[in-house]
């Protein structure tokens, strides 16, 4: 435990200050955006996440994401277990025919007021994969997307800014 | 030893013994080819003398260039490093073949995939349920990999019969597709009594997106992509073992400065994964300090992948005929700034999982995963050596390794902790690789040469983070891709899962799970 507590001293404060373009001072903005958060979502933004079908290399960053160095979760936007707790819906990856009714169940099950972000160059139009014989529909095609986080895979920075942007047009 | 000596080999064993071919096609690649009727008998031998599960069993589509089918079983021989492939030619009506399941366990899951993806019936397994091609959403009668299937044509569907137990007290727990974090999709059925597994059935396929097929009358250069984007976080072993195919194909060999760049390249592939499932592991017993350690960790190294290669996974990295980026002397220099920091922050990780009981306590004798089963299912790579069976292509096929005197990692116990353990001592081993390379590098060097893509077929490997990654490719006179069959070593390796679990209680099994970490997407193609 001393240990422990000795290294969190020597380590200090990782995090990154993510320069988003948003404004010169992200730390500003992102408490900002923090406080339209709690205003508008009830404290926090929560995401559920769905992979359809992607190769790994978008959740990776997604989980680099919420990693100490970038902390989404400082601006208070969360990943959840369960689609009943997310006011979004977060999907990676081309849609294979499996996963098809998987998707609509999620989505299905989340509560009232609720919007969908697609992820990484796949989730758009299937990108490399769109003439395979089992990826068909795709995400927009099934649900109402409002937003899309390009890259393949988007690196962390990325997914963080295009987030921030997007939901300080929308408060 | 060539091929004189394992026909020899196998006619000492088997007197029936006769190929209607046999040849050297490379200096690693032997290849014999047998009438139907011998072939489980000349697999079953070869499995035994070789002490090798079955790498790979494929089919291809040759019906219309010679009228009927083709299957393909792959063998390793470690000690004289050689693939050996034995092929039959199926005819096109009825096709079948006669199952090596019964006699092979590890042979199982490959029939079940020729079944729903050519048609081709294994005569006797006992199993032909679908994998991929789920029941619910894919009609019977289709099968994609065929060179005729145009698109689907509609049929009966119907359900996935799981196998179940049955008696007093007995919970099934369904969970998946979606899980609970950010991870693949999946479906496991747990079969309960009280606490403790009694089975577990997965089910996977649902990221199943079709890449063999894509593959498919393609120019190789044009789709080094594809292959990066089979398992997102192996995407430099895969994109390797599929230019090495094509290499081998066309005959050119690379530059030696290309060789050390792509083995240092595929270990920083294994440490950020190995630093990102440590910290896994310790996030599922809820110790939540040292994966915030890891995950800093991990996060350095894709960054100094960025730095070099110019991609956090070393995406658009390689080619065919060697790499694209190269790194002078600056960037060694800050390569091994880097690695100190790396090294340092590791040290302390390890020291603090080690320092702490409680974690030790759930990790020790948690999962495990006995030599004689992993043998019998033919698990590979580093699930394999956590159990006690020496097995890594960088040992079998050394090329630069062997001068750097490359280590192999092995554990007894086959538990998480001999699994974390195996991790632990493998990311210090390819520290040192990277250093020991990086000190050959000459800057300025030629790090790609021209290859011009030929008829031919080849077999392309490379040991993965995970274990091995094979691409078995076949290529007409104009280059185009004809089939490419591709194995990643999670395909082996979840059913290892399967009998880990038995025993352990339900809350162990994400413990379980992360420390096999498989990729669905490299399962599921």
């Amino acid at each position: 435990m001393i240990y422990i507590l000795k290294n969190r001293f020597l380590k200090g404060v990782v995090t990154r200050h993510i320069d988003a373009g948003l404004s010169k001072d992200m730390g500003a903005a992102g408490l900002e955006l923090r406080s339209l958060i709690r205003k508008r979502f009830g404290r926090s933004l929560h995401i559920r996440q769905v992979d359809t079908g992607s190769c790994g290399a978008c959740e990776s960053e997604i989980i680099s994401a919420c990693n100490p160095i970038y902390d989404l979760q400082r601006f208070g936007i969360q990943f959840v277990a369960s689609p009943r707790h997310a006011d979004a819906l977060l999907v990676t990856g081309p849609i294979s025919k499996n996963m098809l009714i998987a998707l609509k169940k999620t989505y299905e099950a989340m509560p009232q007021a609720k919007f969908v972000i697609t992820c990484g160059d796949c989730a758009l139009d299937g990108g490399i994969f769109k003439d395979s014989y089992y990826v068909g529909a795709r995400v927009k095609d099934v649900l109402p997307v409002v937003l899309h986080i390009p890259g393949c895979p988007p690196d962390p920075a990325t997914i963080i800014k295009v987030l921030l942007a997007f939901l300080s047009d929308l408060i | 030893m060539d091929y004189r000596e394992i026909i020899s080999g196998i006619k000492n064993k088997l007197p029936d013994f006769n190929a209607i071919s046999s040849s050297q096609s490379y200096p690693d690649e032997i290849c014999l080819k047998v009438s139907p009727q011998i072939f489980k008998d000349t697999c079953f031998t070869l499995h035994k003398i070789l002490s090798s599960p079955v790498m790979m069993l494929f089919a291809l589509d040759e019906r219309k260039e010679r009228g009927c089918f083709v299957v393909n079983a792959v063998f390793v021989h470690p000690k004289s490093s050689q693939w050996i492939i034995v092929t039959i030619d199926i005819p096109q009506e009825n096709p079948s073949f006669d199952t090596l399941a019964k006699s092979i366990y590890s042979a199982s899951l490959f029939e079940r995939e020729i079944w729903e993806m050519f048609g081709i019936k294994p005569e006797g397994n006992p199993d032909l349920r679908r994998l991929h091609l789920h029941d619910e959403v894919w009609p019977q009668g289709n099968f994609p990999l065929r060179k005729d299937f145009s698109k689907m044509n509609a049929g009966n569907l119907s359900e996935y019969k799981f196998g179940r137990v049955d008696g007093e007290g007995i919970f099934e727990v369904p969970v998946g597709p979606v899980h609970a974090g950010i991870i693949g999709p999946g479906h496991f059925r747990f079969s309960v009594a009280g606490e403790p597994i009694i089975n577990l059935e997965t089910r996977l396929g649902f990221t199943h997106r079709g890449v063999e097929k894509l593959f498919e009358d393609k120019i190789c250069n044009n789709v080094v992509g594809f292959s990066e984007c089979v398992s997102g976080d192996s995407s430099f072993a895969h994109s390797l073992a599929f230019t090495r195919a094509i290499e081998k194909i066309s005959g050119v060999i690379i530059p030696k400065q290309a060789e050390y760049l792509r083995a240092i390249f595929l270990e920083f592939e294994r440490i950020y994964n190995h630093a990102n499932d440590i910290g896994g592991i310790s996030i599922d017993v809820g110790f939540s300090f040292p994966a915030a350690y890891a995950s800093i960790i991990k996060e350095a190294i894709l960054q100094l992948n960025e730095r070099l290669a110019g991609n956090r996974y070393l995406k658009k990295v390689n080619t065919v005929g060697g790499v694209l980026a190269d790194i002078d002397e600056a960037k060694r220099l800050i390569l091994l700034s880097s690695l100190k920091k790396i090294k340092k922050d590791f040290q302390e990780l390890a020291r603090m999982l080690n320092a702490s009981v409680s974690f030790m306590d759930r990790a020790d004798t948690a999962g495990v995963l006995k030599k004689k089963t992993a043998e019998d299912l033919g698990i590979v790579g580093l699930v394999a050596r956590a159990s006690g069976i020496p097995g890594d292509l960088r040992k079998y096929f050394p090329g630069v390794y062997k001068d750097a005197k490359f280590k192999m990692i092995t554990q007894e116990s086959g538990d998480v902790l001999a699994r974390l353990k195996v991790r632990i001592f493998e990311f210090e081993e390819s520290l040192r690789l990277i250093e020991e390379f990086s000190a050959c590098l000459k800057p300025g060097e030629q790090v790609k040469v021209n290859a011009l893509v030929r008829s031919g077929s080849a077999l392309g490997y490379a040991e993965g983070w995970r274990g091995p990654v094979l691409y078995w490719l076949k290529t007409d006179p104009n280059g185009l891709i004809q089939r490419c069959k591709i194995v990643d070593p999670s395909f082996h390796n979840w059913q290892g899962l399967t009998y880990a679990v038995l025993g352990n209680i339900i809350p162990d099994f994400p413990l379980c799970n992360k420390s096999f970490d498989l990729s669905y997407s490299g399962n599921d193609l």
